[in-house]
């Protein structure tokens, strides 16, 4: 393949943004808008052709791309296997619906904001492309200036408080993987993993630079007790930001583990398990508590998303085959839930204004589409059965009761509890009277929203009842990485 | 004697043309355009004098001048940006009547000092270079003699800088004592160890280096002076100097000193990691803009060292790598500064900034990518910069410098954050003049574009900083 397919699809949105920037709009923004849309759009179609032409058969990383890049010292190289291509098929998936759904929530810069949405999936793509450490943690910090200035100029009232302390939490968690990165390779003598992999890190050093890689993922997935910028930045974010944050930017760091942390450092990540197993215990059932008390709707959205988290984590952590498919799985499918929550916030956000559960009520006899659409993911978010969420959280509690029954039952608490916050939230904004008068004179969602909402409950219920397709993309390759994982521990 | 004098010919041609010019000053009256223009292209012929001369190494004058690849590194990025600096400021100056034609001519007077600083091989010529350089820059600060704060910062500067230059013409005598040369490779070869007063020598001389960086804790003038000295003074403070100054910390790590290694090392280490938290923790709480970015030059100048304290050639050139850029981000940043005019006065407040954004787009991405840069954000030049260094650094195993530097950074993020918040967060208050400044303008568009597009070619600087100490 002689084709530099990787490299395209990385930067053909950044390309698209600098068209975006040259064009003329005036009064309206709709050519900035059809660029987008189409670049975004074709940007998913190159990436379900790779996905398409992925051999799912071999752990192998595939369009490999490598140039020099400095001296002797780093190269610029791309690759990808079956677990990133799910990442990236989400990222192209997600960047279009964004960009739909600022069409309703964004009014003033928009061209802007465009480019700050495509430059932003460039270092996505980027990120879950790179299989050399420092180009890594380049796509990994570079997203830090687009979702800075995402949140902080169409943000919400508190935006200046929630962007900083967004950036500094994120950029003080990365600094200690970049002197991790450098101590890699003067171990090593590279920085591309494919290499680091064969060389295998000396055992002495694994624990140090587990725990400085840990200290970065930790804050981006967001696990406890670093989790609290992330409510913070989800409830002042506009809506297509929270979106783009709770579906792909928080993978990026359970993609990390599974990507760097498991592979490179094996011994430290047996020895930290326990660590990981309390901290996504943790996580599980004091925020899934903490979101039960929220009146504000993103915020229990957010407190959610940390507990889903948690699952990720576990599920990584058990290292067994179910384990890790489990967190696979959730990762996507939390991707499509998470951003689908986002999005139903934010069409009733734009319309009345306000994000509290109190306002709302009764919707259902208003506004019965969204209602339903609504009821749809806040019962794929509780892992019902048949939606995309119930498989990812029964695999990783299956993963999970192999290796310890404590840490499963409590995490199974975790699932009723759940259960109860979503439930509760869907009871008090769907069902109930109506005790606002302005909700009955709201418009039921337009045609945008349509595409946008039942988009993304198909993929959800069909993920559910069809896990094969996920399932087969990555098997291979977690595979790979167990057996890589469980031969190292017994050369160990 | 006659063929070798063209290893000097820079400078011969350069202290000739001030002279010459001088003269025009003179005798032609408003001669400010002329001089200012003639100055320019001065400098640009040096720059193609420096680089049609070979770069071996060859010395002159008792050995007490070299010309090697080191030197014209240095002297072609000390005119390079000299040239910027002057090229952005000329309305600046001309707006704040400060057109008086010993201006580019002094700036030239200051260039030929650091010329020799960075050629000399000898503690004498070291010393009148570095003298020359300072009388011509302590001229400078107040060269605003109306204004009661330029004046204060010229003496301010005098005053301590002239406490720095007495320490380090005593660490010079004294290493003259102890050594018997004033030769730096004769100094390297009788140094060593035990020899405990050529150490205290060598912290004289560090003392007043230090002073001339601006490094922690002899930085006290930095804020002031740069508050006080109008902004194309500063500008040039903030660029050149610094360059000069860091070139001839590492000749005097890596020749004269270069036996002494452990005793000098604990004191840059110390030196790095205060100017690294000064420069951050200062930064914090300043309302003007040219304050801040002293103190952000206080900091950068922490990283610039600490790839020096790492004693290693490896950690030298990423310190001049890291001098580089960090010229190039500070010629953007102050060029900004000479776009926000307002009713005929240019505003240096960071709350003058806010919500530019919307009227003044281009300006506003501008400041955030140069401010980015600064706080070493990827992929822009700023982090290559900062990348270099700490790969130099951890190479070395110095993991609680690395470790420090970075927290730092996070810390110096919190700043530039700051002033990126209030361009594009807040609301606008002021609509800057749209005056035409080209000249500016190219600067700060020659700046974002290197900033931005280093990412695509990163080791260019690197092979070209690889070279300077092959042949030594």
């Amino acid at each position: 393949m002689n084709f530099p397919i990787l490299s395209t699809l990385i930067f053909l949105p950044l390309i698209s943004s600098i068209f975006i920037l040259l064009s003329k709009d005036k009064t309206t923004n709709n050519s900035s808008i059809y660029i987008s849309l189409f670049s975004s759009f074709a940007t998913f179609l190159l990436s379900l052709f790779l996905w398409y032409s992925l051999d799912f058969n071999t752990s192998e990383f595939q369009f490999v791309e490598e140039k020099s890049w400095i001296n002797n010292f780093i190269k610029f190289k791309l690759g990808i296997d079956g677990i990133s291509i799910l990442f990236i098929v989400l990222t192209t998936f997600i960047t279009p619906i964004c960009i739909i759904s600022c069409v309703n929530s964004i009014k003033v810069r928009v061209k802007e904001f465009l480019i700050a949405i495509l430059i932003l999936e460039t270092f996505m793509i980027g990120v879950f492309c790179s299989l050399d450490l420092v180009i890594f943690y380049l796509f990994f910090e570079a997203g830090l200036i687009p979702m800075f200035l995402i949140i902080g100029v169409w943000g919400g009232p508190k935006r200046v408080y929630s962007a900083f302390k967004f950036f500094l939490f994120t950029l003080l968690g990365s600094v200690l993987m970049l002197v991790a990165i450098i101590v890699i390779y003067w171990l090593t003598g590279t920085t591309d993993i494919t290499q680091i992999y064969e060389i295998k890190i000396p055992k002495e050093y694994q624990n140090l630079l587990w725990l400085a890689f840990f200290s970065s993922f930790a804050v981006k997935m967001p696990m406890w007790p670093v989790h609290t910028w992330l409510p913070d930045a989800h409830v002042e974010a506009p809506t297509a930001g929270s979106v783009i944050l709770a579906a792909i930017l928080l993978k990026m760091a359970g993609y990390g583990f599974l990507r760097f942390s498991i592979p490179m450092f094996p011994i430290a990540s047996e020895y930290f398990t326990p660590l990981v197993y309390t901290l996504s215990i943790i996580a599980i059932i004091y925020t899934s508590l903490v979101a039960l008390m929220q009146d504000d709707m993103k915020k229990l959205i957010a407190y959610s998303s940390v507990a889903h988290m948690g699952y990720v984590t576990l599920g990584i952590f058990t290292l067994t085959k179910q384990g890790i498919e489990g967190s696979i799985y959730q990762m996507i499918s939390h991707g499509l839930i998470s951003a689908a929550l986002f999005l139903c916030v934010g069409v009733v956000y734009d319309r009345l204004h306000s994000r509290m559960i109190s306002t709302y009520g009764g919707l259902v006899n208003y506004i019965p589409k969204y209602s339903f659409l609504f009821l749809v993911f806040a019962l794929a978010a509780l892992g019902l059965p048949g939606t995309s969420g119930f498989l990812g959280e029964f695999l990783v509690l299956a993963g999970t009761f192999q290796k310890s029954y404590l840490a499963a039952m409590l995490a199974t608490f975790g699932v009723v509890l759940g259960a109860a916050y979503m439930l509760w939230l869907t009871k008090r904004v769907i069902f109930g009277v109506a005790n606002n008068s302005e909700i009955k004179k709201l418009n039921d969602i337009n045609k945008s929203e349509i595409i946008m909402l039942v988009s993304l409950a198909f993929l959800i219920l069909f993920f559910g009842f069809y896990p094969l397709p996920l399932m087969e993309t990555f098997n291979v390759s977690v595979n790979g990485l167990i057996s890589d994982y469980e031969t190292a521990l017994a050369s160990n | 004697m006659i063929n070798n004098f063209n290893i000097i010919l820079p400078e011969i041609f350069l202290s000739l043309s001030v002279f010459s010019i001088l003269m025009i000053g003179v005798f032609i009256k408003n001669s400010f355009n002329l001089i200012f223009n003639l100055t320019m292209m001065i400098i640009i012929v040096t720059i193609t004098i420096i680089l049609s001369s070979p770069s071996n190494k060859e010395k002159i004058f008792l050995d007490s001048f070299i010309r090697d690849a080191f030197s014209n590194y240095f002297k072609i990025l000390i005119l390079l940006s000299s040239l910027f600096v002057l090229n952005s400021s000329k309305k600046f100056i001309i707006d704040n009547k400060l057109d008086k034609f010993e201006y580019p001519i002094i700036i030239l007077l200051s260039i030929l000092g650091m010329f020799f600083m960075v050629s000399s091989n000898d503690l004498i010529l070291f010393y009148l270079g570095l003298e020359l350089q300072s009388l011509s820059l302590y001229i400078l600060a107040s060269i605003d003699r109306d204004n009661l704060r330029s004046t204060e910062s010229g003496i301010k500067y005098f005053v301590l800088s002239a406490l720095s230059s007495g320490l380090l013409l005593y660490g010079c005598s004294l290493l003259y004592g102890f050594t018997g040369s004033t030769n730096f490779e004769a100094i390297a070869n009788q140094l060593n160890r035990e020899n405990t007063g050529a150490v205290f020598a060598m912290v004289f001389i560090l003392v007043g280096l230090a002073f001339k960086v601006s490094a922690v804790p002899f930085h006290m003038w930095t804020p002031d002076v740069y508050e006080g000295a109008p902004t194309s003074i500063t500008s040039y403070f903030a660029v050149v100097p610094k360059v000069a100054g860091l070139a001839l910390l590492i000749k005097f790590m890596f020749v004269p000193f270069s036996n002494i290694l452990l005793e000098w090392q604990t004191i840059i280490i110390f030196i790095s990691i205060a100017s690294m938290i000064l420069g951050a923790v200062a930064a914090m709480v300043q309302k003007n803009l040219k304050r801040l970015l002293a103190y952000s030059s206080i900091g950068h100048i922490g990283y610039a060292l600490a790839g020096v304290a790492t004693g290693a050639i490896s950690g030298y050139q990423s310190a001049i790598v890291y001098i580089s850029i960090y010229v190039i981000m500070n010629i953007g940043a102050f060029s900004c500064l000479y776009l926000l005019k307002k009713d005929e006065q240019y505003k240096e407040n960071i709350s003058d900034l806010s919500g530019i954004s919307k009227k003044h787009p281009l300006l506003a991405i501008s400041l955030l990518i140069i401010l980015f840069s600064l706080a070493g954000v990827p992929p822009l030049g700023g982090f290559f910069a900062k990348f270099y260094i700490f790969v130099a650094v951890l190479e070395k195993e110095m993991y609680a410098l690395a470790i420090i530097g970075l927290l730092t950074t996070v810390m110096s993020a919190f700043y530039y954050l700051k002033i990126i918040k209030t361009i594009y967060f807040d609301d606008s208050i002021i609509t800057f003049e749209s005056t035409k400044n080209r000249s500016a303008q190219a600067s700060i568009f020659a700046s974002c574009t290197i900033l931005i597009t280093f990412f695509l070619y990163p080791s260019f600087l690197n092979n070209l900083v690889s070279l300077l100490f092959v042949s030594q």
